[in-house]
């Protein structure tokens, strides 16, 4: 029998990227009764690996911090909405909105509300006025997922009051309901307007909406104000008769009432696009006060750092990178923080849900209790790889809130397997700085000219254009590029200008989805097409010179060396390996080639000239090939009998003198710690590194072998 | 449609599997598998640990909800929790236990 505990105490910081000497900020809440909690900082070392790796290492740093420190649990605002605060005098009123839900039924939802006078649909899904808790009610509920016009009027001066529904054209439409009658009488309605939620007595939000609203209407005095969502798309703003702005992120660019499929880009015809889409379960803004600010040291090394606050149960790490000071390169080699990777999967809650999880992973889920924490608290929000209480997807991952999985502990992924490769580089003696993909974003290729040699880590799977063509131009200029991971440069994502520390991805078209896009909204807020870079013309291939093929999640396999590898071109990178078998190791499955890997493909363009130096074989059943490879269904798409499942090694220079060195494989970095770095993965990767990092310019081939 | 079954006295089947819980399985074994994994058979089951190297099997929940946890059984190995999942699906299948530990 056991007793496990849950964190105790969990926060965030405004940043993930930080800089000696720079003060960074926490916001914490603390779970526990007492209040007190621990915070020290740590350089981290080691994930948690299981019994196969080094297990979890951590390097305290000393601050100036008082051993403990008092909390309270900080409250959470989940849901959306949007608000009109400037707003006259009210009298009667007459409200009038076109409504998609997508939850009737599920709660009483506000449409509409001015402090005691709210449009909604009640309990049961169906429209109702609700004056001062009295409540008229059509008595019909609405269907999901279904266009209707809901009007509702209401006179303080008599009390009377109507209540109005009337489906839009449709194939299915329901008959128009209407009633009216006497509710309270004297109830003054009162600004500000809330859209898709309303005001409790607290002063929160609540009865918040799931589904679409649209051009919101509000009669009174003789005045009509009015709001069209189809402008300020990519901002907070609601435009309209008077300015308004939306709250906790809703989604925006997306189908309304006049959808008809003539148009897929929202910029082609905005008026098709006048929705917005509410969920009583967005977040992006936990806004909670500060709780600590911690001033790093000006002699701080460069490295994966976390803040890890303790309480009862496991701590509770606060991961963030931190970079050399601007224009300061400690290194000639950059590591590449996939802090946007980090983002995407932040407050992953899929894994705890129903669902045939190893029919298609070939193992069960894990979690930890730190998992089980973020299970019991679904103010936290969710994760790009769950679906909204509506079914409808996540599009968007914000920063400003706990994120669970920036951190060295729970499950062998992301963060915690990237910190292989950080203590293997340390163990090496390999001097490096450590940058991130936000940082990546914003300055571009800056950040990596200075840099001889800059190192994925394992999953950099999303990414902006901005932060592809920082990559592009680095290596255009000569610069060498180590892709040490799998399913790398998949998915597109923009960074919402609107909503610092939001990113949005929209899983669109084709790929390994967690969910399906809804049609017509594979166009991002910012305009951008979404989906996978394969599909809008930047495949990984071009990039790294290889590609997602496949994946699995139970057991890794190794490489054998091709003929390729004899090439003298490649001679520097097994100088004094002399095994056929690359990588039959490692933390991860016992082998340097499993999870998500990547192969070799020049269809989708991988350089002609590339030396695939090294190829996995022998994966298990579970290995899959991935959707986008496959135009219809198909039996022998598996480990044990497809040869395209496979991840390969690839080496190839480029014209300005550098060169990129792809390993395909998630698991890859969890092989190079093993025995101690004595192992083929480990100088396999050390003789790249002591290459690249060599400024003498890498030649094309003259002879091209494909 | 008659849903698929597993034989009971395919023992073979259970012993590669214990052998070996992750990696490459014979055809038989996977088509086994499959049919244990199902969503009508999987019993929505989750590894959980408790603590570092202490993994229990729980049970998912609807919405996401905190899985509940059998914790009567502590494993020091995924593969050993593996295993235990093997055995539940197998009793809820064939309607008799394992023989084989």
């Amino acid at each position: 029998m056991t007793h496990a505990l849950t964190p105790g105490v969990v926060g965030y910081l405004d940043n993930f990227t930080a800089r000696p000497g720079e003060e960074i900020t926490l916001r914490v809440s603390v779970l526990d009764r007492g209040g007190r909690y621990r915070a020290s900082l740590v350089r981290l070392i080691s994930g948690e690996t299981g019994p196969k790796g080094n297990g979890l290492r951590e390097e305290r740093i000393a601050l100036d911090l008082p051993a403990e420190h008092m909390g309270s649990e900080q409250p959470v605002e989940l849901g959306s909405y949007a608000i009109v605060e400037d707003l006259p005098a009210l009298g009667a009123v007459e409200m009038e909105i076109l409504a998609w839900p997508t939850l009737p039924g599920r709660a009483p939802q506000a449409l509409m509300s001015l402090g005691p006078v709210r449009l909604i649909l009640d309990a049961a899904g169906a429209p109702a006025i609700v004056v001062a808790g009295a409540t008229l009610s059509t008595g019909t509920p609405l269907r999901a997922r279904a266009w209707y016009r809901i009007a509702a009027r209401y006179d303080p001066a008599t009390g009377l009051a109507m209540i109005r529904s009337t489906p839009l054209p449709g194939l299915h439409a329901d008959p128009p309901n209407a009633t009216e009658g006497p509710l309270k009488a004297g109830v003054v309605p009162s600004a500000p307007l809330l859209i898709a939620a309303a005001r409790a007595p607290d002063g929160n939000s609540a009865l918040h909406f799931d589904g679409k609203l649209e051009a919101p209407l509000l009669h009174t005095g003789g005045s009509v104000f009015h709001w069209y969502f189809a402008r300020g798309i990519g901002t907070t703003d609601i435009v309209g008769t008077r300015a308004g702005h939306t709250v906790n992120a809703p989604k925006r660019a997306v189908t309304g009432s006049t959808w008809d499929g003539s148009v897929q880009d929202w910029r082609q015809d905005p008026a098709q696009y006048a929705a917005i889409h509410f969920h009583s379960d967005d977040l992006y803004d936990v806004r909670w006060q500060p709780s600590l600010k911690v001033r790093l040291p000006e002699t701080l090394k460069s490295g994966v750092y976390a803040l890890k606050l303790e309480s009862s149960g496991p701590a509770f790490y606060v991961g963030f990178g931190v970079s050399p000071k601007p224009g300061a390169p400690t290194a000639k080699l950059a590591v590449l923080a996939s802090t946007a990777t980090y983002l995407a999967y932040a407050n992953y809650r899929r894994r705890m849900a129903p669902g045939a999880f190893d029919l298609s992973m070939g193992a069960l889920p894990t979690v930890d209790m730190t998992d089980i924490l973020l299970a019991r608290h679904p103010e936290f929000g969710s994760s790009t790889y769950d679906v909204h209480r509506d079914g409808s997807g996540v599009s968007y991952a914000s920063a400003r809130r706990p994120l669970f999985n920036f951190r060295p502990t729970g499950r062998f992924w992301n963060f915690a397997m990237d910190l292989s490769l950080i203590d293997w580089l340390e163990s090496q003696g390999i001097v490096y700085d450590v940058i991130t993909d936000h940082e990546l974003h914003e300055k571009g290729a800056a950040l990596l000219q200075p840099y001889r040699a800059v190192t994925t880590l394992s999953h950099p799977e999303y990414h902006s254009l901005e932060m592809l063509r920082a990559i592009e131009s680095y290596l255009d200029g000569g610069g060498r590029f180590l892709y040490l991971g799998g399913n790398g440069f998949y998915w597109r994502i923009t960074f919402d200008e609107a909503h610092p520390g939001l990113i949005e991805m929209r899983r669109a078209e084709d790929g390994t989805r967690a969910w399906a896009e809804e049609p017509g909204q594979y166009y991002h807020a910012s305009g951008e097409y979404g989906g996978l870079w394969r599909r809008i013309g930047r495949p990984p291939n071009k990039l790294v010179g290889i590609g997602f093929i496949a994946q699995g999640f139970d057991a890794s396999s190794h490489y054998r060396r091709t003929a390729a590898s004899r090439d003298p071109r490649a001679a520097f990178l097994f100088e004094g390996i002399d095994e056929e078998i690359i990588g039959d190791f490692g933390a991860w499955g016992d082998g340097a080639a499993g999870l998500e890997i990547d192969c070799y493909d020049s269809a989708l363009g991988s350089p002609p000239h590339a030396l695939v130096v090294a190829s996995s074989e022998d994966h298990s059943n579970a290995f899959l090939l991935v959707n986008e490879e496959i135009g219809s269904n198909s039996r022998g798409v598996d480990g044990t009998l497809s040869p395209r499942v496979r991840a390969d090694i690839v080496f190839f220079e480029t014209p300005a003198g550098g060169a990129v060195l792809s390993t395909g494989s998630i698991a890859f970095v969890a092989s190079l710690p093993h025995k101690g770095g004595q192992n083929n993965v480990s100088r396999l990767i050390k003789n790249a590194l002591d290459r690249f990092l060599d400024p003498a310019p890498f030649v094309l081939p003259t002879a091209q072998p494909r | 449609m008659s849903a698929p079954t597993i034989d009971p006295n395919r023992l073979d089947l259970a012993r590669e599997y214990r052998a070996c819980p992750m990696g490459r399985h014979s055809p038989e074994l996977q088509a086994l598998l499959d049919i244990m994994r199902h969503p009508d058979n999987h019993q929505n089951l989750i590894l959980v640990s408790v603590a570092p190297g202490k993994w229990v099997l729980g049970q998912r929940q609807p919405n996401g909800a905190p899985p509940v946890l059998f914790e009567e059984e502590v494993f020091e190995r995924i593969e050993h929790g593996e295993w235990a999942a093997f055995k539940r699906r197998w009793q809820a299948l064939t309607g008799q236990a394992l023989a084989i530990q």
